[in-house]
């Protein structure tokens, strides 16, 4: 987004890490979903949590991020519980956009508006970054599966967070948007926001990852930094993963 | 048969030469019932989706009862009315009794429950898909109200609809608290029962038919435009 360098440099400080996450759970019924995660985070840039279907990763970032609550264990950023005030400083991209029953513009209008007066200049910058301006008055549940997703990036963006939290934002869209999304995320952490990106496919990791939280039945196996974790994972689990094979 | 002929010779000519009394009925028919929808509308919205969205105690209780007055007899809720608004009831010193707003103050009392217990299916759905969302964006609950309403405002039309279909088309209540007085409170159905009692079915048989056919291009409007809006993805 086309905003001053000098806001965003100030952005770091702001920027509440570590996170720090320690013995989280979380169980349905019977079934533990999430088994007791500790980890701190303290690095900028691009974390991503790897690992196959059903690892546990959306519910970690859903856990962090406030949205459900842990059966056990404790999470902060800088001190601080995943409360509405944390909340407030963090967005939260689906794997499956969520967009409102109205215009592009009116979608991204939706959370500048209480910012008040000026909103209207920024949201069209919002949506020339994002490459939608021509569509801005197209419903938005009427562009592709890539348009939304990017629609869903620019209206977390819009909100100016200082963590973003991103949940297999590729998953199901063209190679086109993957990369302007790629992009995107780039130049956002390069302005300092911290990003957590959920993903299984370690293409996409090779690329971004700054770190990388690898997940496996719930569990954290592994916690390094993107280049040891493609050169020599630690754990069995990671090097299949990496291989290329299924792991079960 | 013959008179049944007759009669409805005589409506065909009462609808296409636009006969005033007819047409002083017919207005006074809509001017009731939609301002009736429209304050029902007003506190319906709000309250089925406060029901939907927001946990406060009670909540259930306040479904069950939203569903169980969608069936609220008009004769009952037209004696209610009657027995507030007349002189020794609490608010017989308006003097609104036989008059189109005690009719109004009753079709909103009929109608309220049906819009508000539709609103609070149409908003539960909706919100169950963004609720996450919004959570996540912290968007105060008094704007996920409003959002969720405006959201489904295509789907709101038909519930709008439901309501002016029970309205223009009851006689219990209105005819109680109204009284059927020519140039007065003189509706659609009172007119049709008073007629079709007195014997003079042209005037009733008119009557039907102008009802029938403002309900079916109400809802062909409504359907006309819930398409569009389909096609749009709005809806």
């Amino acid at each position: 987004m086309p905003d001053a360098g000098a806001a965003w440099s100030q952005r770091r400080d702001t920027v509440p890490l570590p996170l720090q996450v320690d013995g989280l759970c979380y169980r349905v019924d019977e079934e533990t979903l999430i088994d007791n995660i500790s980890v701190s985070i303290d690095s900028p840039g691009i974390s991503v949590i790897l690992g196959p279907n059903g690892a546990g990763k959306s519910l970690f970032l859903r856990l962090i991020h406030g949205l459900i609550d842990p059966s056990a264990g404790d999470i902060r950023w800088r001190g601080r519980p995943p409360d509405l005030a944390q909340r407030r400083r963090q967005a939260l991209v689906f794997q499956k956009p969520v967009l409102l029953r109205r215009s592009v513009a009116a979608n991204i209008d939706f959370v500048l508006k209480p910012l008040g007066a000026g909103y209207r200049e920024r949201r069209d910058q919002i949506l020339q970054a994002a490459g939608l301006f021509r569509l801005r008055d197209h419903p938005a549940r009427l562009l592709s599966g890539g348009e939304q997703q990017k629609l869903a990036l620019a209206r977390a963006l819009a909100t100016d967070p200082a963590v973003l939290l991103l949940d297999e934002p590729c998953a199901s869209i063209d190679a086109g948007s993957t990369l302007q999304i790629e992009t995107l995320l780039e130049q956002t952490s390069a302005r300092g926001v911290k990003i957590l990106l959920v993903t299984h496919n370690i293409g996409q990791a090779r690329r971004l990852a700054d770190d990388v939280l690898f997940l496996h039945h719930g569990r954290l196996l592994e916690y390094s930094p993107a280049e040891a974790f493609m050169k020599c994972p630690k754990s069995p689990p990671a090097q299949a993963f990496i291989d290329g094979n299924i792991v079960l | 048969m013959q008179d049944f002929g007759a009669a409805f010779g005589l409506a065909f000519s009462l609808v296409f030469n636009a006969d005033a009394d007819l047409v002083e009925i017919i207005l006074l028919s809509l001017r009731v019932s939609i301002g009736a929808v429209a304050l029902a509308a007003l506190i319906g919205f709000p309250l089925g989706a406060l029901t939907a969205v927001v946990a406060f105690p009670g909540r259930q209780a306040i479904a069950v009862l939203l569903n169980a007055l969608m069936g609220l007899p008009p004769v009952v809720v037209g004696l209610l009315v009657y027995m507030a608004l007349s002189r020794a009831g609490p608010f017989g010193w308006m003097n609104l009794l036989y008059s189109p707003a005690a009719m109004i103050i009753a079709q909103t009392i009929l109608v309220t429950p049906i819009i508000a217990a539709l609103t609070r299916q149409v908003v539960e759905d909706m919100h169950r898909e963004y609720d996450e969302q919004f959570r996540s964006l912290c968007i105060p609950p008094r704007r996920v109200i409003g959002a969720l309403i405006w959201d489904s405002r295509y789907s709101l039309l038909t519930v709008t609809l439901a309501g002016f279909g029970r309205a223009i088309a009851e006689v219990g209540a209105v005819i109680i608290v109204g009284g059927n007085i020519d140039h007065l409170t003189r509706v659609m159905t009172t007119a049709i029962a008073l007629e079709t009692s007195k014997g003079d079915l042209a005037l009733a048989l008119a009557l039907g038919f102008i009802l029938l056919v403002l309900a079916l291009s109400v809802n062909a409007a409504v359907y006309g435009l819930r398409l569009s809006a389909r096609r749009l993805s709005y809806a």
